[in-house]
């Protein structure tokens, strides 16, 4: 009798086990570590950020629109400095073989999380020799808060030092995510606090199961999830560096799902019926931007002259094969904001030779910089700037290609003597216009070291940005975006290029999966067919 | 034989320095630095990053550095990783098993079928086989690696799929490492189908890395023995009347292994660089992989204490392989 019984209940978990649905995604490259703060590629996130944490304030998935997460509500003050956030009651911290929570998230969780990145005398700073916290400074959050208060054990208040419009979205982002308080004091009477970078504990759809590092990290279904419950059981990501295999394991069903296809692939996805593509126009832009203050490109109309003898739907049918749309703006248009009256300066070489005639310029010779890597927001550096180098050698302008490794590229081209105009991009992070514009083209980012390329300073330009920054009023910061954008256009400081589109391929028994607009990769929604 | 160990050993000590002073330099020479990188498109302003340089200890003097990074390895830390933040023999001791388990099984396949290919092609000189067997050397010789890898993985996983595309094991097993090789822990697992799943992941990309020095020993087994058998004793054999196969595999054989197996031991190095191509492609989780990622991001004492580590793995080979060559071969140890 004990045998049947033992018989049945291996038979139940074997059924069980048969039921247990495992979702495979072949990622690309393996997470820099599992703490999100103190890392910056979009990679760790989604191992990290997006299945295991959250953070206050969470983008709507699919969309770059802010909603709640473990802030149930919040109050912003009149004048815009103070945010007062109500947090979700009831929330669980998940547990290991290691640690198991006496107590549910909590303000202390959230005074904790941002205190350890801005705080530089907080025990936890340095709790690895060398780490930095490369979002939360580059976003200029330590000057921003001026402190993070408890009223009580579910209610926290930040004080601001100016008012932040975009702050609401600067903390739905990954390097925001909250940490366990209590986990941190159990590692740290452990003596062992590098284990929250190793395994994390967080409040998310997913528990962290187990890493080895560039082959696989496995997760399992957090059954005490406070929000909508995963429907998968398993995720594991398999981590897969070359596109090309990641295509041949799609195919071969050893995974379900994939990020960045080679361009080249994509007529093969599309053809082949056991896979869908999904995709979606990115939030990001290419451009090339002039070195503004050297003559003769310190003068808009050359400038403007330059842009109008290149043919851009050339460059978007050769290079991305037609998966981008021409841009105009330094804004994707699917950005709130993006103004849509603009008109792209016409490709006309005849009228760009008479431009630059009339500007009493004559056998100009340049440098264009196509940078050695393929990124997001540019397949093909190299071919465009051919095209560039061609088109423009049909108005008298003679364009010498340069190139360098990609580290001394990002160097060299932020140097203020640099010579030439230089290709690079931007990838959005948080889906506020602020995120692009004034990121790399205000006057605070045109100094030595800044994203500003061009080294483009509009003092009328950066005026409306900083306008935009402190209004909380969507439509009134709408028009203030507008108005920069029609600057932006006249002054031409770039050639925009394109806003490439993203793609992301999966088997047929895939559904649920939401592409994001931020380039996330989550799988809190998606199920498999049996 | 003692001395002859110790004065090999004795060599070791300059090639060890001269080691730790190329791998120290080789990274920084390279243009732009970890904090760059790290940085990206974003850009970072030069006052953070002197703050940065100053949090890693790389705005002292490089000279300075040298001493500190060598001060450090004699107290026996590789110092920690800038990109993961991990020690660096941490990262090493948990992939290397895994490059090894692929270049060993490289090796076997390479010297199981290059020796008898060259045998034979030395002994039926000139004949269909060894034309056939010596171009195909040549081919897989000249093989790009990548390019090789993938095709196979096109052929036998995708359109025949007869082995699974890449990884160390299906993903359904589940087990902790306690070796780190997959081949004995999916035995020591005993979960069903471990082992064999396991060596079916491990076939295609052991025979890519296979196939270059497969190459090389067939054609150097070839002339070696081709030599050998031209030779005094190999013909009193012949007309003293020992049948073909003792002339071949006791006389002639023995003999024309010496430079072979110097070449299987030399192949190691060549095995490291083609392990970081192979493991790419395979999603293989090696040290080859590991180094050329680090190698992109600048991470400084990865790179350095990596290829020491590497290195010093290449020269105990090669001690190795200096030993047994002393054993086959009692002249040399003489000198």
């Amino acid at each position: 009798m004990k045998k049947l019984m033992l018989f049945a209940s291996v038979l139940a978990m074997s059924a069980a086990a048969a039921q247990a649905k495992t979702f495979v995604y072949c990622s690309e490259a393996s997470p820099e570590g599992f703490d999100p703060a103190p890392f910056t590629a979009g990679g760790t996130f989604d191992a990290s950020a997006h299945p295991i944490f959250n953070r206050l304030t969470e983008f709507k998935k699919g969309t770059t629109e802010v909603e709640p997460g473990l802030a149930e509500s919040w109050e912003v003050s009149e004048d815009g400095t103070e945010y007062t956030f109500k947090l979700r009651q009831g929330v669980k911290w998940q547990s290991n073989a290691a640690f198991t929570p006496t107590r549910d998230f909590n303000a202390d969780d959230v005074i904790f999380s941002y205190d350890r990145q801005g705080n530089a005398e907080n025990p936890w700073h340095q709790y690895i020799p060398g780490i930095t916290y490369e979002y939360y400074t580059s976003m200029d959050m330590q000057n921003l808060i001026k402190s993070v208060e408890k009223i009580d054990d579910y209610t926290v208040k930040f004080t601001l030092s100016q008012p932040e419009a975009p702050f609401l979205a600067n903390i739905a982002m990954p390097f925001a995510s909250i940490v366990s308080k209590e986990y941190a004091d159990a590692l740290d009477a452990a003596g062992t606090r590098e284990e929250m970078n190793n395994t994390p504990i967080g409040t998310g759809p997913f528990k962290f199961v187990a890493y080895q590092k560039d082959a696989v990290i496995r997760y399992t279904k957090n059954p005490d999830y406070w929000g909508t419950a995963p429907i998968i059981d398993d995720l594991i990501f398999a981590i897969t560096p070359d596109a090309a295999v990641r295509l041949q394991k799609l195919k071969a069903g050893e995974c379900h799902l994939m990020p960045y296809p080679a361009p080249a692939d994509i007529d093969t996805i599309k053809a082949d019926p056991n896979l869908t593509l999904d995709e979606q126009a990115g939030l990001n832009v290419g451009y090339l931007a002039y070195n503004t203050t050297q003559a003769p490109f310190d003068n808009p109309k050359v400038r403007k002259a330059l842009n109008m003898a290149i043919n851009k739907d050339a460059i978007v049918e050769a290079v991305f094969q037609g998966a981008a749309l021409p841009a105009k703006n330094p804004i994707p248009p699917t950005m709130w904001s993006y103004n849509e009256a603009i008109e792209d300066d016409a490709y006309d070489p005849e009228a760009s030779k008479a431009m630059l005639e009339a500007e009493g310029v004559t056998g100009l010779s340049m440098k264009i910089w196509a940078m050695p890597v393929q990124r997001p927001y540019m397949p093909n550096a190299r071919r465009t700037a051919e095209l560039m180098q061609e088109d423009l050698s049909k108005v008298g302008v003679t364009v010498e290609i340069v190139s360098y490794e990609w580290g001394e590229y990002l160097a060299k081209s932020m140097e203020a003597g640099r010579d030439g105009a230089v290709m690079l991009g931007w990838t959005g992070d948080n889906g506020d216009p602020d995120n692009f514009l004034s990121v790399l083209l205000s006057c605070a980012s045109a100094g030595e070291g800044g994203a500003n390329r061009a080294f483009w300073c509009n003092d009328e330009f950066s005026a409306l940005l900083n306008d935009a920054k402190v209004t909380a009023d969507p439509a009134e910061r709408t028009a203030l975006y507008e108005q920069a954008q029609v600057i932006f256009k006249e002054q031409a400081p770039w050639f925009t290029i394109a806003h490439s589109t993203q793609y992301v391929p999966m088997s047929n028994k895939v559904s649920g999966f939401v592409m994001s607009p931020l380039g996330d990769f989550t799988f809190d929604t998606v199920d498999i067919a049996e | 034989m003692v001395r002859f160990i110790l004065s090999k050993l004795l060599y070791l000590v300059p090639t060890f320095i001269g080691i730790t002073i190329i791998a120290f330099s080789f990274v920084r020479i390279l243009p732009g630095d970890p904090v760059l990188l790290m940085a990206g498109e974003r850009g970072v302003s030069p006052e953070r990053h002197a703050e940065l340089s100053a949090l890693l200890g790389y705005d002292k003097h490089v000279v300075l550095q040298y001493f500190d990074f060598m001060g450090r390895l004699l107290q026996g830390d590789l110092g920690n990783s800038l990109v993961t933040k991990r020690p660096v023999l941490d990262e090493f001791l948990s992939l290397f098993p895994a490059t090894v388990e692929l270049g060993l099984c490289a090796i076997i396949i390479a010297t199981l079928i290059g020796v008898p290919v060259g045998v034979l092609a030395a002994i039926k000189r000139g004949s269909w086989f060894d034309q056939v067997s010596m171009t195909a050397a040549l081919v897989g010789f000249s093989m790009p690696i990548f390019w090789w890898g993938l095709l196979l993985i096109i052929f036998f996983s995708g359109i025949l799929g007869w082995t699974p595309v890449s990884g160390r094991i299906s993903l359904m097993y589940y087990f902790p490492d306690v070796t780190g090789f997959m081949l004995i822990d999916s035995v020591i697992s005993g979960q069903k189908g471990a082992f064999v799943s396991a060596l079916r992941h491990l076939i295609l990309p052991s025979v890519v890395l296979a196939t270059i020095p497969l190459a090389v020993i067939a054609r150097q087994t070839r002339s070696a023995m081709l030599e050998v058998l031209g030779e005094d004793y190999v013909r009193t054999a012949r007309a003293k009347g020992m049948p073909q196969y003792r002339v071949i595999g006791i006389h002639a054989l023995r003999n024309a292994m010496i430079p072979v197996v110097t070449t299987i031991g030399l192949q190691i190095g060549v095995l490291m660089a083609g392990a970081i191509l192979t493991e790419t492609i395979f999603s293989w989780p090696g040290i080859g992989k590991w180094m050329i990622d680090s190698i992109s991001r600048r991470d400084y004492p990865v790179v350095q204490s990596g290829l020491l580590l590497i290195a010093a793995l290449v020269m105990v080979v090669n001690l190795l392989v200096d030993l047994t060559y002393g054993l086959i071969n009692p002249r040399i140890r003489i000198k």
